[in-house]
């Protein structure tokens, strides 16, 4: 175990925070990332214009994707400049030995727009900065079941109404992968294990400061035209689309950037900045998880990117590599997209399981149980999940002869599954349980998402695949597991690490309306979902059997209200950090985990004063007579070693 | 492990006892949950059973359906149980410890043996219900490993395109229709293709689907036995009008069916000369229907 005790790490943060000079506005932020990204873009746009002069224009978008593309990588790059976070990693490759600065103190809201290293403030960053992204997505989805009101009257015209569709299913699957990883893996997994610090904060502040500009270009498609292809974005038919299909190509690409930079962070901190005594044995469930999860994105996103960037060769550079006229074929963006796009849903549930296993022993006084096998199932799920990726293609015509192999890898998928259910149910056996909000929404993730799980069997048998491939079937059977499942796992994680972000305390009646509004509406949205797909309506579509009327409204009228415990989450939420304020206890929830003991909530910028030792398991909740979890417990007047504060 | 702070309800006595009772409720609420769903919801279970296969995705929904209530009524019963029993009461100090215990070998093992069988019997019936009725209706790829015994069967090309489903008929001199008719009790083959982007051709009720990708031929076999109509549904979206990419087709008589084809045959004798060669597959063209994707300079255009 590597832990390092000079000066440098003491702080909490490494050396060079960006910025320094200047003062008041033009003090690098979030402003001046803007106005980079805008002359970027200018400066871009206007030399792919010029050199591309009397280039062959891709047929029928009426614009230059070169001069797109170069716009959008001017933009990229003017908005990393202004956002000072070139300075470093230039100043460093010129020889120079850039100024070790301390993190920044800061107080108050203004570091949140700024570039920052310290992996708390990008843990807050990263919330809220999903938060908005998943309700933008989230109100594009009400667009969607408005249109799906009626079978024939249409609200959008179809190509809006396939945009918006598109929009949807790639703002949430791009970012929602960094639901968990980004605000609670950044801000939490460092304090869980001991550390003072994260491996490479600038990576870790990288992979944040992407997903700002990332989720402003995909929604700039918005006004060029949008795309049609959905988020899996199946060539040729992404080839020939005009040029909002290239904000397709590059907000998905900057978020697999952003990815990778913040899952090899994430890897490297969790091997080598455990604290001594923080054995792999010990590890939190959340960190194997993690862990799991880290290594799945780096294995798994680069696939994404070379995919898209032979798309955007395609488009730009008249290649024909996905093109079959020509010695190209669609069958290899089909195979590129799903070898990363299996692997992501994996991304998806494989954090969502971590924060239940993590979570449900708090609220059940109880070891969790089966600790090696939950995290044998984290690495179950992560390797298998290389080996299944066809089954999104049974109907596509390649290779037959694969069919039965690929079912077999799928339906082995749920061996690891089952796991986790294992796990929840014997933690729960002979427990002390307590229905706080978190746990609820720890529970609600094990109610939903057996349905998912139990439609993943229809889906991945290969004759039934033919009657629900590409339908609403499959619509909900994934909405079950990602919504249902690491969704409402992040809900009950705000609730959950809330006090120690911020230093107050969530009401617990408003937190169960928003659990039980949202999970009854969740369920009456998209269960009627099966029957519709079964019943033979095909995905991504405006026009419908008017026998399916009727489940169609049950379903919008439910997604309206789903929408509405949402809202109701997000007004609550904020007024209750913003407004209210009212102060946490120290450990509220008496959890035994690290973290809590840090000496004030929230915790101050260098972690904790010294390295602890860990002295035990996290999880002995059922042993009064168990030590502590670590030295720091008793400094800190957590006296109690159960976590009672 | 410290007895001391366990009251009766949590011991393992206590428990060992309840677990018989919970099996018990599961095998029963199984057993009729099961039951229902076989015999109640089965037979109206899509998508219906107006070909073989068709009737064969009935069978798997139906019997994967009925393996349902035993998994949900499991984990149902056992969360359900703990959280009623177990949940903190009033007075009770919500932080003492509960029973410790971390594991369990016999529960883990058994946990594991009994989902791997499952798993494993499900992989073998997906394979024996895909394998036996001649791929399950699903798109095959040009070279279709698993077939129908026959060599007697009716040819029908799916040509799809932005937006809509065009049929050729190779047997009836390679003419081209927009609607579609089949004969009862006939194997039929289709061959998918598609002339622009990937398409997806979804015969709901006669069990068959199969990506139209340009240039390739995906073919998939499906036996009539029902006499009715039937949608054509796009299912892979193909661009803005993906949603209205559908017909309906119909299975009719054999003789009915020889007359609509004999008559179609002669009606578009005309237009038949002017189609490109009956083929596989068909190289697409700047001057087709596609979406202007493919550039003037096309070397294929003019073929
Ligand atoms: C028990 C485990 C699971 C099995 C056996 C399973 C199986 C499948 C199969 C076979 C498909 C392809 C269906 C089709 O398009 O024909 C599919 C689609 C999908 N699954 Fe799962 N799945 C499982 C769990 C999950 C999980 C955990 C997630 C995400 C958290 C997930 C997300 C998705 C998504 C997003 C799609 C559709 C992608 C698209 O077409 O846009 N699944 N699943
Ligand atoms: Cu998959
Ligand atoms: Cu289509």
């Amino acid at each position: 175990m590597a832990i390092d005790y000079s000066k440098a790490t003491g702080t909490g943060s490494s050396s060079g925070a960006p910025g320094g000079g200047g003062g008041g506005l033009l003090k690098p932020s979030i402003i001046t990332g803007i106005i980079g990204g805008v002359i970027g873009w200018l400066l871009g746009h206007w030399i792919g214009n010029s050199f591309t002069q009397g280039y062959q224009q891709v047929q029928g978008s009426g614009s230059n994707d070169i001069a797109e593309f170069l716009g959008y990588i001017g933009m990229i790059i003017g908005w990393f400049a202004g956002l000072g976070a070139l300075s470093y990693p230039i100043k460093k490759m010129f020889g120079a030995e850039p100024e070790t600065e301390e993190p920044v103190t800061e107080k108050g809201w203004t570091k949140y727009f700024r570039y920052t290293l310290d992996h708390k403030t990008v843990g807050v960053q990263y919330l809220f900065g999903m938060l908005i992204y998943f309700f933008t997505a989230g109100l594009l989805a009400l667009a969607i079941r408005t249109e799906l009101l009626s079978p024939t009257y249409h609200i959008w015209s179809p190509d809006t109404y396939i945009e918006i569709v598109g929009e949807h299913g790639t703002m949430m699957m791009m970012m929602m992968t960094s639901v968990v990883l980004g605000p609670f893996g950044n801000y939490v997994v460092p304090l869980m294990i001991g550390s003072k610090r994260v491996a490479f904060p600038r990576l870790e502040a990288l992979s944040f400061w992407f997903t700002p500009i990332s989720y402003f270009i995909l929604l700039s498609g918005l006004w060029q035209g949008g795309f049609q292809s959905g988020w899996t974005g199946y060539a040729p038919l992404s080839v020939q689309q005009g040029v909002g299909q290239d904000t397709y190509i590059l907000g998905f690409g900057l978020q697999g950037l952003s990815m990778v930079c913040a899952s090899t962070n994430i890897v490297a901190t969790i091997i080598n900045y455990r604290a001594p005594g923080m054995s792999w044995s010990r590890l939190p469930v959340m960190g194997w998880s993690m862990l799991s999860l880290g290594f799945t994105m780096i294995l798994s996103i680069p696939v994404l990117i070379d995919g898209l960037y032979v798309l955007a060769l395609d488009r730009t550079a008249q290649t024909s590599l996905l093109y079959s006229g020509h010695g190209g074929s669609s069958f290899l963006w089909e195979n590129l997209f799903w070898f990363f796009g299996h692997p992501e849903v994996y991304l998806l549930a494989i954090p969502g399981f971590g924060l239940v296993a993590e979570i449900i022993p708090v609220f059940a006084r109880k070891p969790v149980f089966a600790y090696k096998t939950s995290a044998a199932g984290f690495i179950g799920l992560a390797i298998l999940s290389f080996f299944v990726w066809q089954h999104h293609l049974f109907q596509s015509g390649m290779n037959p002869d694969m069919r039965p192999l690929f079912m077999l890898t799928t339906e082995l998928i749920s061996i690891p599954t089952g796991f986790i259910y294992l796990v929840g149910m014997g933690t729960l056996w002979r427990a002390r349980i307590r229905l706080t909000t978190p746990m609820l929404f720890m529970l609600g993730v094990y109610f939903n998402f057996l349905f998912g799980g139990l439609t993943g069997v229809y889906v991945s048998d290969v004759p039934i695949n033919v009657t629900v491939h590409g339908s609403f079937f499959v619509m909900a059977h994934f909405h079950y597991t990602i919504m249902g499942g690491v969704i409402f796992a992040f809900f009950g994680a705000i609730y959950y690490w809330t006090p120690l972000v911020t230093g107050y305390q969530l009401s617990e009646k408003l937190g169960k309306i928003h659990f039980w509004t949202m999970i009854v509406f969740f369920n009456s949205t998209f269960l009627p979902l099966f029957a519709v797909g079964l019943l033979g309506m095909p995905r991504r579509v405006f026009e419908y059997a008017h026998r399916l009327q009727f489940l169609n409204q049950w379903v919008s009228v439910s997604a309206y209200l789903l929408g509405a415990s949402l809202l109701f989450f997000a007004v609550t939420f904020i007024w209750q950090i913003a407004v209210t304020r009212k102060p946490t206890v120290r450990n509220p929830w008496g959890s035994r985990s690290l973290e809590w003991f840090v000496e004030s909530y929230p915790p101050p910028a260098y972690n904790f004063k010294r390295v602890p030792v860990v002295l035990s398991w996290p999880y002995e909740y059922g042993d009064p007579n168990a030590l502590p979890v670590a030295d720091i417990v008793n400094e800190t007047k957590d006296l109690d070693p159960v976590g009672r504060a | 492990m410290s007895q001391n702070v366990l009251d009766d309800s949590r011991s393992v006595e206590a428990t060992k006892k309840v677990i018989p009772k919970l099996i018990a409720i599961w095998i029963v609420t199984s057993l009729i949950g099961s039951l229902l769903v076989w015999f109640v919801l089965g037979p109206h279970l899509p998508p219906g059973t107006m070909t073989d296969q068709a009737a064969g995705a009935q069978f798997d929904i139906r019997f994967v359906s009925t393996l349902v209530p035993p998994v949900l009524f499991f984990i149902w019963i056992f969360f359900g149980y703990s959280l009623i029993k177990w949940r903190v009461k009033p007075g009770e100090d919500p932080l003492a410890p509960a029973a410790d215990f971390r594991g369990n070998s016999k529960t883990q093992g058994a946990w594991y043996i009994i989902t791997t069988v499952l798993v494993l019997f499900l992989a073998a019936f997906g394979t024996y219900f895909l394998v036996v009725p001649a791929g399950a209706g699903g798109g095959e790829g040009p070279n279709p490993i698993w077939t129908p015994g026959t060599k007697n069967m009716l040819q029908v090309q799916v040509i799809a395109q932005q937006w809509r489903f065009t049929y050729r008929w190779p047997q009836f001199g390679g003419m081209e229709t927009t609607s579609i008719y089949l004969p009862v009790n006939t194997e039929i083959q289709f061959n998918v293709t598609s002339l622009d982007v990937i398409h997806d051709f979804w015969a709901y009720q006669l069990g068959v689907k199969a990506d139209a990708n340009p240039d390739v031929n995906n073919v998939a076999f499906t036996k009539t036995q029902q006499l009715g109509r039937f949608t054509v549904r796009c299912d892979e979206l193909c661009g803005v009008w993906h949603g209205a990419m559908y017909n309906y087709g119909y299975v009719v008589s054999q003789a009915q069916f020889q007359q609509w084809a004999t008559q179609m045959e002669a009606q578009n004798a005309a237009v038949t000369k002017l189609l490109p060669k009956y083929s596989t597959t068909y190289t697409p063209s700047y001057a087709g229907n596609g979406g202007g994707y493919y550039p003037p300079q096309d070397p294929n255009a003019n073929l």
